[in-house]
């Protein structure tokens, strides 16, 4: 997998390293080495280069070659209708597609000045913190087993399982799931969604206990952990790191909170943050907020209202002219999207703010002066998905 | 991609019946080119808004468009409206705007909310002092976004839009300038080092040069990549029918 580059075609990002301007030499002189990892890496999750110039075993600098799984969604959506762009959205963070589907239906909702019933609101909600649950075991799962212990890939997988048949009753699909419109939700609950739901919760609560029995006091986890990868809360702010890395830097800060869209301000949970901003306690916090998430999921379960799923909506959907920027708490950090509308049925412009990508960014500064084996638990706690980053 | 470049606009109104609305006019934006790549919406539009109970709607798909000329308020007669009337764009009064009309004077163009979020747009020889002064003075320490949109049949094609966000404060603004094509707009990277791939993006997607950024070049797309994709102009099929001449030799089958 690692292999000195030579080629022609890498000259111009190893030149990029040597100039650049961080690059003050405290260490030993001995001779540097270019190392390519990636883009086909196991650690890399998904199609990641990663060119890392060391001295030793020490990392110098880093630089991310990106755009492997480029899509171009948003030329895309220029030429597709606001229903029929939709469904693309799920193809960009993959392994929370519902959440991707929700900050796309409520922008265009907000630019059509029109809002969810209260029961559709709910549906959201349940749907989207079960996804954020899938999320996070799937991060937890890989992380873990990008650092050695392998047990917990299956232990997360087998529970993960159990939200994806939740979303295959409910939509027919298990990861890009297409659950919202427009204005609401498509299909109602199917009969027997609350029990299946609450059994659910009641299944998970103790497994992420039991998760934790395997890592949180595991010597060699910690050790692997534990101040690796620090990232100050200012440090977060200036290089825009939202989610989960930005809570374990010890700022409490959470869209479901700080501007509550799809009912959240109904419900009653908390913000987990850390304090030392390392890769342990960017897991603490993501343990944390599945237990959070089964707290909400509680609540919307028990307080479900009745009514319709689909607020009324025209036949065909023509935004007045304007512009809107709206964002969600996806599971990475703030997923936003900028809708430009010139008053026709297709969407003139719309930007996806990737949570993933804007958080990639961090990855230089979190492994300068750390080890190589460093890097490969640093991409795993910035939970990026290459999806969202390349789009 | 390959989805994406097989939809020929003709193809496509081929399979839809040939029925086209007619060429509408978007108020901010007539660019013929774009409203030919434009697909007709047709059917496309009802699948799934079809099967929401509240729309049962006799009239068949895309007379909708043909029915109402261009720019009228998108609630139609027939469709139940949702709202009563559209949202309109409202002066945005606070104490920041009038310091920085004080301190700018022309240089901010206008301050409006819209659907409740708050714009400014500010000449380009400006731009950068007004977005250090929300960054020092009202703590807008969090750059969440910057991206630009293209406008063709403007003199200044390029809108480059900055989104900010104050953790102290909770509220967002954003920031827009415009620049002509082969114009260059002010870095923000100097503000927040997260502008940095961001401003990459942009160059990469438009074309926009951004004058003090540290290390501009492409970020998504190859080094060797012709042409800026999010312009309005850029042809998918033309690069699409290239490329595969070139390096696979064959005919392409879009």
């Amino acid at each position: 997998m690692k292999e000195v580059l030579k080629s022609e075609q890498n000259a111009s990002a190893v030149k990029h390293l040597e100039l650049a301007p961080e690059a003050e030499r405290p260490y030993l002189d001995s001779d540097e080495l270019i190392l390519n990892m990636g883009p086909q890496h196991p650690s890399t999750h998904g199609v990641l280069r990663v060119i890392l110039k060391l001295d030793g075993e020490k990392v110098m600098g880093t630089e991310c070659v990106i755009g492997y799984l480029h899509r171009g969604v948003e030329k895309i959506a220029e030429h597709r209708t606001y229903a029929m762009f939709n469904p693309y959205v799920d193809r960009m963070d993959y392994v929370a597609a519902v959440s991707n589907g929700l900050g796309y239906c409520e922008s265009v909702e907000k630019l059509l000045n029109i809002e969810a019933p209260p029961r559709a609101q709910y549906i959201r909600v349940i749907l989207t913190e079960l996804n954020r649950m899938a999320s996070h075991m799937l991060w937890l799962g890989t992380h873990a087993l990008d650092i050695g212990a392998i047990t917990p890939l299956f232990y997360t997988f087998r529970d993960r399982e159990e939200i994806l048949k939740i979303f295959e009753k409910y939509c027919g699909a298990r990861l890009t799931t297409h659950a919202f419109r427009i204005g609401g939700c498509l299909y109602e609950t199917y009969d027997g969604f609350e029990d299946e739901v609450r059994k659910f919760a009641k299944f998970v609560a103790p497994k992420l206990d039991e998760y934790e029995t395997l890592l949180t006091t595991n010597r060699i986890w910690v050790e692997r952990t534990k101040g690796v990868g620090i990232l100050s809360g200012d440090d977060c702010k200036a290089l825009g790191v939202t989610g989960p890395v930005l809570r374990a830097s010890g700022v409490k800060w959470d869209l479901r909170k700080a501007q509550p869209y799809s009912s959240y301000q109904d419900f009653d949970f908390e913000i987990p943050v850390g304090t030392n901003g390392d890769t342990y306690d960017r897991y603490l916090v993501r343990i944390a907020e599945m237990r959070q998430s089964l707290r909400i999921i509680g609540q919307a379960v028990d307080k479900l209202p009745e009514g319709p799923v689909m607020a009324k909506v025209p036949k065909v959907l023509k935004p007045p002219v304007g512009e809107v920027y709206h964002s969600i708490e996806a599971p990475k950090g703030e997923l936003g999207y900028f809708i430009v509308s010139d008053g026709s049925t297709q969407p003139y412009r719309v930007r996806v703010r990737p949570p993933s990508f804007v958080n990639l960014q961090a990855l230089d500064k979190m492994v300068r002066g750390a080890l190589v084996a460093d890097v490969v638990a640093v991409i795993g706690t910035l939970d990026i998905v290459l999806g969202e980053v390349d789009r | 991609m390959a989805d994406e470049t097989k939809r020929n606009p003709s193809e496509q109104q081929k399979a839809q019946g040939g029925e086209k609305p007619p060429a509408q006019k978007p108020p901010i934006s007539p660019d013929p080119t774009a409203a030919e790549q434009k697909i007709a919406p047709g059917k496309a539009g009802d699948v799934t808004q079809g099967k929401a109970p509240v729309t049962v709607q006799p009239s068949p798909p895309g007379a909708a468009e043909t029915a109402r000329p261009a720019g009228a308020p998108p609630a139609g007669a027939h469709a139940a409206p949702p709202k009563p009337a559209g949202p309109a764009t409202t002066p945005w009064e606070h104490e920041r705007v009038a310091r920085l009309k004080h301190q700018y004077g022309s240089g901010i163009k206008e301050a409006g909310t819209y659907l409740k979020q708050n714009f400014l747009v500010v000449n380009k020889e400006v731009v950068f002092d007004v977005l250090r002064a929300l960054r020092d003075d009202d703590k807008f320490d969090y750059l969440v976004d910057e991206t630009a949109v293209h406008y063709p049949d403007r003199d200044e094609a390029f809108e480059v839009v900055w989104i900010l966000y104050s953790f102290a404060s909770n509220e967002r603004v954003r920031v827009k300038t415009s620049v002509k094509d082969g114009e260059k707009a002010p870095s923000a990277v100097p503000l927040w080092p997260a502008a940095n791939w961001l401003e990459r993006e942009v160059y990469d997607m438009f074309g926009v040069q951004f004058e003090g950024h540290p290390d501009l070049r492409r970020i998504l797309l190859p080094d060797e990549w012709k042409g800026f994709p999010l312009r309005k102009d850029y042809g998918i099929i033309q690069q699409d029918k290239e490329w595969v001449q070139i390096n696979l030799g064959i005919e392409s089958g879009q």
